[in-house]
């Protein structure tokens, strides 16, 4: 096979398998931070592994821990200022919603009988034991929550279960950032600092759209204005992540991540900033439903990038490359 | 709770073994390497590795691509224009496996503990105990854990645990017909790989470089290391790696502020709302 022949970079000559050409940003372009970067790769291949994760199975989990964290926060305010009906919805949304993300979880395991060896460590160098241990808390809040609240029974209780969801819930929103950033995936390590607070921004969207969708207008005041901060939140961490990202960000410019962000944050804008006026129980349908969406697809998003920057050996090997070429610079010539 | 990055003289005590033996490791020179593969052949028989796909890639004579569940040990070959512009080739070859690093993402960030620091210094899967979450692969920064399809657990080199443990070397360095793969405590074939490091230079081997050596590397240093003809990338090696733990305090301290942004918004947005 005439492909057998690799050049001096060892990739094919006359091809760099499984891409058309380097991103515009290496070359000099727009928004460039990558001057001409040598880049060289073993047949194309990547460097590192794919997360084995299904994506309606992980995106899914953390959109929906998301919306219940959220809802749990939500929920507290609410039985804090007297409304029944929105600490009802978010209260149930968050049992709903934590128990379904919990089914993904297991279901994505490759022995889910095995699930509570979960909970055999408490390992705070691994997010995901941190994160079990959280839901282990959270969940069990979140049910309590719910059932004294709709039973209006044990009320004590039911006061300190909520108050347990309120406080776990945000940790259940932002600990998924701390999963995905703390791999080797270029894209989600790179991004640790602004990624908890896009995903911040979208649980607030996910829970306020929630409530938006099920209750009349009357009820959800100040359900509104938190859909316009989530919303705002997110999209300017998301700006402000992938500006600093510079070029490890072109996953979310190109192919499925770059369809998956754009209506991410269509949706995302779109019904954050109409929110504060929805006063028709049919516009709180519409507008709730598209910030729900907004919040899958963001998670969705970030999902596929991680994915599209692990597979393509370039993001792996020009930033390590650039680090090593500026500490050889740093460091005096070594005595040979 | 010992060190996330940086030189850790003593992994096995760190890791809460009483008075461990030394650490043990690879030294793969690949520089005698013939590309014969028995490396890749004894492991596979020794650990009873099931076969994972029998495919041509027309990529010099590797057809087993990469490391993964069922490779262990893989031969990498580049075929290169020799720089003697006769429209020769040179052909490297080297035998990649598992790094065994000082700093290993795959255990830190393993929920179950299933995977171990050894006695031994060596990295290990407890296969009784993984329940298959996968969240070792992507945190691996040389892409060399991977589930295994048909069981759903993850798998990688033991670096021959079991034949260690009885004072044998592992099968592949056993089986290395060139001594192209060297197996014995860290600190001498530290020393070892130098020395060879030293002879190349000067049989004007210029391009010859010690890969995973350094104990102040981004992993701190690795328990198989390599002595490299070319550039790590040209083989599929991570030219700079660095353990993803490393930033670990900062991540919670960003998730962290995160968590507090979204309580204290939701929160002030409900007391201004508030039935008065």
């Amino acid at each position: 096979m005439s492909e057998s022949v690799v050049t001096r970079e060892g990739s094919p000559r006359g091809q760099r398998p499984g891409r058309e050409a380097s991103p515009a940003a290496l070359r000099g372009g727009k928004g460039s931070v990558v001057p001409d970067a040598e880049f060289t790769s073993y047949y194309g291949r990547p460097i590192l592994k794919e997360a084995p994760w299904a994506a309606s199975d992980i995106a899914g989990y953390l959109f929906l821990g998301g919306l219940a964290g959220a809802s749990s926060v939500i929920a507290a305010g609410a039985d804090a200022a007297g409304r029944r009906s929105l600490a009802t919805v978010s209260k149930v949304g968050a049992l709903g919603a934590i128990g379904m993300s919990t089914v993904l979880l297991i279901h994505d395991l490759g022995v889910p009988s095995r699930f509570p060896n979960m909970l055999r460590v408490f390992k705070p160098t691994s997010p995901m034991s941190m994160g079990s241990w959280i839901l282990a808390v959270y969940g069990p809040s979140a049910g309590v929550a719910a059932a004294t609240h709709v039973t209006r029974l044990f009320p004590r209780l039911g006061a300190t279960s909520t108050a347990l969801a309120a406080l776990t819930g945000p940790a259940v929103a932002t600990y998924t950032a701390v999963l995905l950033a703390d791999t080797a995936v270029p894209v989600w390590h790179e991004a640790y600092r602004e990624l908890p607070f896009v995903f911040a921004g979208s649980s607030a969207c996910a829970a306020a759209g929630l409530a938006l969708t099920v209750l009349s207008p009357s009820r959800h005041a100040s359900v509104r204005v938190t859909a316009f901060l989530g919303g705002l939140l997110e999209l300017t961490a998301a700006r402000r992540m992938r500006r600093g990202l510079g070029f490890l960000a072109d996953p979310y410019r190109q192919g499925r991540a770059a369809l998956l962000t754009r209506a991410a944050e269509t949706l995302t804008a779109a019904a954050s900033l109409t929110a504060p006026f929805v006063r028709t129980r049919r516009a709180g349908l519409l507008c709730g439903s598209a910030l729900l969406l907004g919040s899958a697809l963001t998670r969705l998003s970030v999902f596929e990038a991680g994915r599209a920057s692990a597979a393509d050996p370039q993001y792996t090997v020009i930033p390590q490359r650039l680090r090593k070429q500026q500490q050889t610079k740093a460091l005096p010539p070594p005595a040979t | 709770m010992g060190l996330l990055s940086g030189p850790e003289p003593d992994v096995a005590a760190d890791a809460g073994h009483a008075g461990p033996p030394p650490r043990v490791g690879f030294f793969t020179d690949t520089s005698v390497c013939i590309g014969c593969k028995a490396c890749e052949v004894a492991c596979k028989e020794w650990n009873a590795i099931p076969e994972d796909g029998l495919e041509f890639t027309g990529w010099s004579y590797d057809n087993t691509q990469a490391l993964g569940a069922d490779s262990w040990r893989h031969v990498a070959f580049v075929e290169q224009p020799a720089s003697d512009g006769d429209g020769g080739i040179r052909w490297l070859m080297a035998s990649d496996v598992c790094k065994h690093c000082t700093h290993a993402a795959c255990l830190d960030v393993c929920p179950t503990g299933s995977l171990f620091r050894t006695e031994f210094g060596t990295v290990v899967v407890q296969e009784d105990i993984c329940n298959g979450c996968g969240y070792c692969v992507p945190a691996c920064p040389y892409g060399v854990i991977e589930k295994r399809e048909d069981d759903g657990r993850a798998w990688k080199c033991t670096m021959c645990y079991d034949r260690i443990g009885g004072g044998m070397e592992p099968a592949c360095a056993k089986a290395c017909p060139t001594e192209s793969i060297q197996f014995g405590p860290l600190e001498e074939l530290r020393t070892r790989a130098a020395t060879r490091l030293a002879q190349l230079h000067v049989a004007g081997v210029a391009d010859a470089r010690l890969y995973g050596d350094d104990p102040a590397d981004g992993v701190g240093g690795d328990g198989a290391f390599f002595l490299l003809l070319d550039t790590p990338e040209t083989y599929g090696l991570p030219p700079d790696p660095v353990v993803t733990t490393r930033d670990l305090p900062a991540m919670w301290r960003y998730a962290g502020m995160a968590a507090l942004t979204l309580f204290g918004g939701i929160t002030a947005v409900a007391m201004f709302g508030r039935r008065r």
